[in-house]
């Protein structure tokens, strides 16, 4: 045991290795040669990467054009405004589609606006600090929560309650009332515009939410100090010095929620009632979108008009959302460029 | 002093700080607004759903309608295209977000690819299915398994690049230097020095765009479709959580009802103990 012990320091074995390292080892040139390869190679599949990216877009606009064409070619830009959806006359026009996207959109933003600053205010500048981080989490949670939970949710548990809490509430109280009762008419039975728009509502909420409280954090605390010492109360700073300053990341953030709540399917398919024309403009009305559209008839469309038409109504709305997210992203940048100049 | 101020001006204090006192109320009832719904709706799904789950869950096939089965092969189909969109969508991720931080940030191409995957990042994924529609399945005339993986990647991509290139850019710079003044060649530095220090982070967007796709439906409604049976066959319409819970979700049948709850409570626990778990790691490296 010992002589063994002893041995090892005994027979040092660097000679082998030198002539290991000499004998298998390539030469430096060698080596300089093999890295230039890698290197080149590496580059060109981090390049090739990022053009993918840009290629996708591309790809997806141009697919998108080329599936359309033939309702394209047929209505032009007037099936924009025709309301006529009818798959057994073959007859297609996006307008009841458009109408409820926008219209879920809009009740999404109406009520997700007011909440999400009310939520940043709190975390930026009335949390307790053991709370922030906690409550930060929920909310970006909510976030996570995939689409079709929200959905489900929506449909089974929600409806039925909005329905006998709210939507024959507010009908006994409005019926007859000129502009409200329009707005309140139709059967209160939990699907329609209305529960989508507040579905909706509920999931953009965390995205708002979470931009806003990141952009008012980014106000200089000297700012917000000085305000504070001329006696200024909270809610004073909060309106006169930290929106103003953060405006075009708090309107970013809005328009980041308002891209997903277009774009959003499961959520909206669950709740909308698919219902394709446009009767009146109730909001307890069943009505149809975009993407719940494609999402209930595009597996079954046959080859041809019908396909091309919903094909059509996803090319508009990825050019809407595509306009609404790069306006976001662009004063998203603009606060960013501002900060970085100041501090 | 104050006590001297005219009435008017005590009057308008007195409004601001009324005014204040109301905005801090709505300020709070937002906050438990926003916690109100998300404890509701975990609460019902945690509710409903263990009611429906059951050991058959797991074990049986989907059903037809009033007959007791589970949901092993949506399981199965949504694991299976889950994972090969990830092994698809994180290598080609990676590389675009090295390309973005260490090759070119400054650049018009990096500045254009940057603002694209912004944009593809929150673009309706129901597009996306769209796209892969008309790339794949037109071409090949039928639904597949393949279809959804395409699908799924091209949502991987953008959520991998961003955390990439966000990690990629908190490595210190002397790190690359050091790496550079031995005369280690630039896809060494990446691949054995930025990358492995920024391991956490670039995996942390790995598990968020797994958490991401896991609760994907409108990508896979016309690429996978569905499939009432167990494949293991990509080339066959492939049936995944997610779509099988929005057909029997919206079914009047007492029992997909109920195994729809069981999948979406599946769905909502894995998503939220992936992002769980993604937190973790990042935060242990603070």
């Amino acid at each position: 045991m010992s002589s063994t012990l002893s041995a090892v320091p005994a027979t040092p074995p660097v000679p082998v290795r030198s002539s290991g390292r000499d004998m298998k080892q390539p030469n430096p040139d060698q080596i300089r040669a093999r890295n230039r390869w890698a290197d080149r190679l590496f580059a060109w599949s981090a390049k090739a990467g990022a053009l993918l990216t840009l290629a996708l877009l591309f790809g997806i606009l141009g697919s998108l054009v080329v599936g359309a064409w033939p309702a394209i070619e047929r209505y032009g830009l007037g099936f924009l405004t025709s309301a006529v959806w009818d798959p057994v006359q073959n007859e297609y026009g996006g307008l009841v589609m458009i109408y409820g996207t926008l219209a879920t959109s809009a009740i999404a933003l109406l009520i997700a606006v007011p909440v999400s600053f009310g939520i940043a205010l709190f975390l930026t500048e009335l949390s307790p600090a053991w709370l922030k981080r906690p409550l930060g989490t929920a909310i970006e949670l909510l976030a996570a929560v995939p689409s079709i939970v929200y959905g489900m949710w929506g449909l089974l548990v929600f409806g039925p309650l909005l329905a006998t809490w709210v939507q024959q509430p507010l009908q006994a109280a409005f019926t007859g009332v000129p502009v409200l009762g329009t707005l309140f008419s139709g059967p209160p039975v939990g699907i329609g515009i209305l529960s989508a728009g507040i579905i909706l509502a509920i999931m953009i909420i965390p995205f708002i939410a979470s931009v806003m409280r990141d952009v008012f954090e980014v106000t200089p605390q000297m700012l917000k100090e000085s305000a504070y010492g001329l006696g200024c109360t909270t809610w004073e700073v909060m309106a006169r010095v930290v929106l103003p300053y953060t405006k075009a990341g708090v309107i970013g953030g809005i328009m980041l929620g308002l891209g997903r709540a277009l774009g959003e399917t499961m959520a909206v398919t669950f709740v909308i009632g698919n219902f394709n024309q446009l009767d009146s403009l109730s909001l307890f009305q069943a009505a149809n979108s975009i993407t719940s559209a494609l999402a209930n008839e595009f597996a079954e469309a046959g080859d041809g008009l019908h396909q091309a038409s919903l094909i059509y109504l996803g090319l508009v709305l990825f050019f809407i959302t595509f306009v609404v997210l790069s306006l976001s992203k662009l004063l998203l940048v603009q606060l960013r460029k501002r900060e970085g100049a100041k501090s | 002093m104050s006590a001297t101020l005219p009435d008017h001006r005590l009057a308008k204090f007195a409004r601001r700080k009324f005014v204040n006192r109301v905005a801090l109320a709505l300020s709070m009832a937002a906050m438990a607004f926003g916690v109100f719904w998300l404890a509701w709706i975990l609460w019902e799904t945690l509710r409903l759903g263990i009611d429906g789950l059951s050991l058959a869950t797991l074990s049986q096939m989907t059903p037809a309608p009033n007959e007791e089965g589970g949901l092993a092969n949506a399981l199965y189909g949504s694991f299976l295209m889950v994972l090969l969109a990830t092994c698809v969508g994180t290598p080609i991720g990676i590389m675009a977000g090295v390309y973005l931080a260490e090759y070119d940030p400054k650049g018009p191409v990096a500045e254009l690819t940057r603002f694209v995957n912004d944009i593809l990042l929150s673009a309706p994924s129901i597009v996306v299915g769209l796209f892969v529609y008309t790339l794949v399945v037109a071409r090949f005339k039928s639904f597949s398994g393949w279809a959804g993986v395409v699908a799924l990647a091209l949502i991987v991509i953008p959520v991998v690049i961003r955390t990439t290139e966000n990690m990629l850019q908190l490595v210190p710079a002397a790190l690359r230097e050091a790496a550079y003044a031995l005369g280690t060649p630039k896809w060494k530095v990446i691949s054995s020095i930025t990358l492995r220090a920024a391991r956490a982070g670039v995996v942390t967007g790995v598990l968020l765009a797994v958490a991401r796709i896991a609760g994907e439906t409108a990508p896979l409604l016309f690429t996978a479709l569905s499939n009432q049976f167990w494949t293991s066959d990509l080339s066959n319409p492939m049936a995944s959580l997610p779509v099988t819970i929005f057909k029997f979700a919206m079914s009047p049948y007492e029992n997909w009802q109920k195994l729809a709850w069981a999948g979406v409570f599946i769905i909502t626990v894995a998503v939220l103990g992936l992002n769980i778990v993604a937190r973790v790691i990042t935060r242990k490296k603070d």
